[in-house]
């Protein structure tokens, strides 16, 4: 008996092949959550050079750092990789490691699913970087996509795109987007079907909630993305005319099909950011959240809101006067639940202890930065005003304003709130200063200074500019910006790395907070719990710490 | 440090909590209805479009017969998931049988039509923006009726190796769900292509 417990506790470390072959056949949620996110790095870290190779082109006027090729490569590389491969990783990453340890379960609902649908996304992205070697095709003509990352028709028609680099485009949206409809039902069937005995909804975390109304969203809105791209192939293989306005095939249909996924896209990005700063801001202000209903209920108007505010994209395009009139409204009408989120927060901070460690600057930040995203999207939903600034550098700003200043933020304070459980080491908290400071100068210097040449009318996607429009020294600001937030990235890097080896023993619970992964230990056994835990309030941990005062009591 | 338990005052919680597999089937379903609802959104916005002729009033006859089989076929599953429910497994393999039959009669038409469409018409997928509406949205019925055969012979199959029992019955119903899913869209298919469209 204690020679079998000795084998199990001591054996010697496993060579490198057979735990490469652990992770690669591997279905325990922790394990592909963590492959997630790794893999949503390294994309990060590819879309980071891409984006740095346009600055660099558009630093002066009349540059030729890159050919006008290589830059229409560029942008679509990064829009495609950084929402297909960086944000939806990152964000499943987490939901995949988070969610059943939350919910007090063993695994997700269906832990083979769970592996497929991450193989499936790393085949996307695989997919699409191999374009670069295999995208020239018989016509050499091109390698990476090269058509923008929502790909407009006729750019994508065989006449204007030949060679491969589309197909591959295509295919890695189609196989990624399995991936994360595959992902989606898992997190739902988890959510609804495998809670701890006394979770009812109204006691799940809100990160909880948060990822049922993203997964659901992702339901909704990658499946018409996957059908777009099967339209597309079908276009493209067989000759089709979906898109084909020679033969009576409308442009602006492909339009649609991809806001309505498009749009929707943002709030399953960003709801996981909310979800992020709904378990971070009460830990750190030792508080408990405040409106829990509320909060749940704006998440849900959100959801639904957020399905039919897709046109908004397309003012530009000149659509009929109810259908602008009914987008600006339903655009505008988002703000509400958006702005009951934020004073929510707030009020969690309000009157309490706020300890101001590294998450909790992250989510400080995203508050101040995902109003001003909110505001300048108030001012783009005006539709008269979108027609003057829709495609310019103004809505450039806009949308990476919430999607590095609300959403990364947000997944920066995940990844240093949930470092001590993943990895059972404290990270380094100077370096994490270095990094939240590094990155608020770089991403305010990058992307506040974008809005004005948009404002003085310098389109997106442009090459490079004529020097006497008074674009250029915005432009240089913009691009020094980009070494302060490479800086940040560095330093994040490292402290990952340095404290995965170095760093001190977390213990179960370093933020004395009070959901139910901090109960178990950390890095957590294979199994999550040995004993299932059973719950009363919304916080579980609070009422083990404070028996005399119990949550239950309250709620 | 070790992990803690959790565990709230034992009170009597009854605990129930819907079936994973029955939530996760009706989420494939909504995926797959948001993708069907892509294609018979496309359908509807190009009937009357092309610019190039067969119009589909010169080549299509409703399928009568075939959608009927199809439409019986929901029956017919629901039978054989009763009878396995309660325990009659040479009734369940029966009425499994004929579904698959009707399924694979449903099938052997839409062939039949595509056959005739292709050969004697002249109407592929490239002729003009009907054609390319027509077989990707028939077609991707198709390949979900297709889907469904296969895995209904694969229970087949285990039940004729004596591998099933009544203990699968939620199982098999939860299959039966993408049947009936698959039956119901031909209905809105047939009333788009076929009675909308011509």
């Amino acid at each position: 008996m204690s020679a079998n417990t000795i084998a199990l506790t001591e054996s010697p470390a496993r060579p490198l092949t057979l735990r490469l072959h652990e992770w690669a056949t591997t279905v325990d949620h922790k394990r592909l959550g963590i492959l997630y996110v790794l893999y949503g790095l390294i994309f990060l870290v590819l879309g980071g050079i891409e984006a740095t190779i346009m600055r660099v082109q558009l630093i002066r006027p009349h540059n030729d750092f890159v050919s006008p090729e290589v830059f229409n490569r560029m942008f679509t590389m990064h829009g495609t990789t950084m929402i297909f491969f960086v944000a939806m990783p990152l964000v499943f990453g987490f939901a995949n490691y988070l969610v059943p340890l939350m919910i007090g379960a063993r695994d997700m609902a269906f832990p083979r699913l769970n592996a497929f649908s991450f193989w499936m996304t790393a085949l996307g992205g695989l997919l699409l970087y191999f374009s670069f070697f295999g995208g020239d095709g018989l016509y050499g003509a091109g390698s990476a996509p090269d058509v923008g990352w929502f790909a407009y028709a006729p750019l994508t028609a065989k006449t204007f795109s030949v060679g491969h680099s589309t197909d591959f485009w295509t295919l890695s949206l189609l196989s990624s987007g399995i991936g994360s409809i595959g992902t989606a039902i898992n997190i739902i069937a988890t959510i609804l079907s495998m809670r701890c005995p006394g979770m009812t909804l109204g006691k799940m975390p809100l990160l909880v909630w948060l990822n049922l109304v993203m997964a659901g969203l992702v339901i909704l809105a990658v499946s018409p993305l996957s059908a777009a791209q099967l339209m597309l192939i079908v276009d493209r293989y067989l000759g089709g005319h979906f898109f084909d306005t020679q033969a009576g095939g409308s442009a602006v249909i492909w339009m649609h099909f991809f806001w309505i996924f498009g749009h929707p896209e943002v709030y399953v990005l960003v709801l996981p950011a909310f979800a992020f700063a709904s378990e971070i801001i009460p830990v750190f202000s030792r508080k408990a959240i405040f409106g829990y209903p509320v909060m749940v209920l704006a998440t849900i108007a959100i959801g639904f809101i957020g399905m039919s505010v897709w046109a908004h994209h397309m003012f530009t395009v000149g659509m009929s006067a109810g259908a602008n009139t009914f987008f600006v409204l339903s655009t505008m009408a988002i703000a509400v639940p958006t702005g009951i989120k934020i004073f929510n927060w707030l009020a969690t901070m309000w009157g309490g202890h706020i300890r101001f460690a590294t998450p909790m600057l992250f989510c400080v930040a995203f508050l101040f930065q995902f109003l001003i995203a909110g505001l300048t999207g108030v001012t783009l939903a005006v539709a008269p005003l979108d027609w003057q600034l829709g495609n310019s550098y103004y809505v450039v700003a806009h949308f990476h304003y919430v999607i590095v200043g609300g959403i990364l933020f947000c997944i920066f304070a995940a990844f240093y709130y949930w470092f001590p459980k993943v990895s059972g080491k404290l990270y380094d908290e100077a370096l994490g200063k270095w990094h939240f400071w590094l990155f608020v100068i770089g991403f305010h210097l990058t992307f506040d200074f974008m809005h004005v040449p948009g404002i003085l009318g310098m389109p997106r996607r442009i090459y490079t500019y004529e020097p006497d429009r008074g674009w250029d020294t915005w432009n240089l600001i913009v691009t020094i910006g980009v070494v302060f937030q490479a800086a940040g990235i560095l330093v994040f890097a490292a402290n990952l790395v340095w404290s995965y080896f170095r760093g001190k023993r977390a213990g179960n619970d370093p933020w004395d907070a009070w959901t139910l992964e901090w109960s178990t230990s950390s890095p957590p056994p294979e199994y999550n719990y040995a004993e299932i835990p059973s719950v009363r309030s919304r916080r579980p941990l609070w009422d083990l710490k404070h028996p005399e005062d119990p949550d239950w009591r309250y709620e | 440090m070790g992990a803690i338990s959790v565990s709230a005052p034992p009170g009597n919680i009854e605990w129930q909590l819907p079936s994973r597999g029955r939530v996760g089937m009706y989420c494939l379903i909504a995926a797959e209805s948001a993708i069907f609802t892509i294609f018979v959104v496309a359908y509807l916005f190009y009937i009357g479009k092309s610019l190039t002729g067969p119009k589909p009033s010169d080549v299509l006859h409703a399928p009568i017969f075939y959608t009927i089989c199809l439409l019986s076929s929901s029956l017919t599953i629901h039978v054989a998931v009763r009878r396995l429910s309660a325990g009659r497994i040479m009734a369940f393999g029966f009425w499994w049988l004929l579904t698959i039959v009707l399924g694979g009669v449903f099938l052997f038409g839409t062939a039949r039509e595509w056959a005739h469409l292709i050969h004697d018409e002249g109407l592929t997928i490239s002729t003009n923006l009907f054609g390319t509406t027509y077989y990707s949205l028939v077609g991707l019925h198709a390949f979900h009726v297709t889907m469904g055969l296969l895995a209904l012979i694969a229970v087949a199959a285990f039940c004729f190796a004596s591998q099933l029992q009544r203990e699968d019955a939620e199982r098999v119903e939860i299959l039966s769900m993408y049947w009936h899913f698959v039956d119901a869209v031909w209905v809105i298919v047939f009333t788009v292509v076929y009675l909308i469209g011509i």
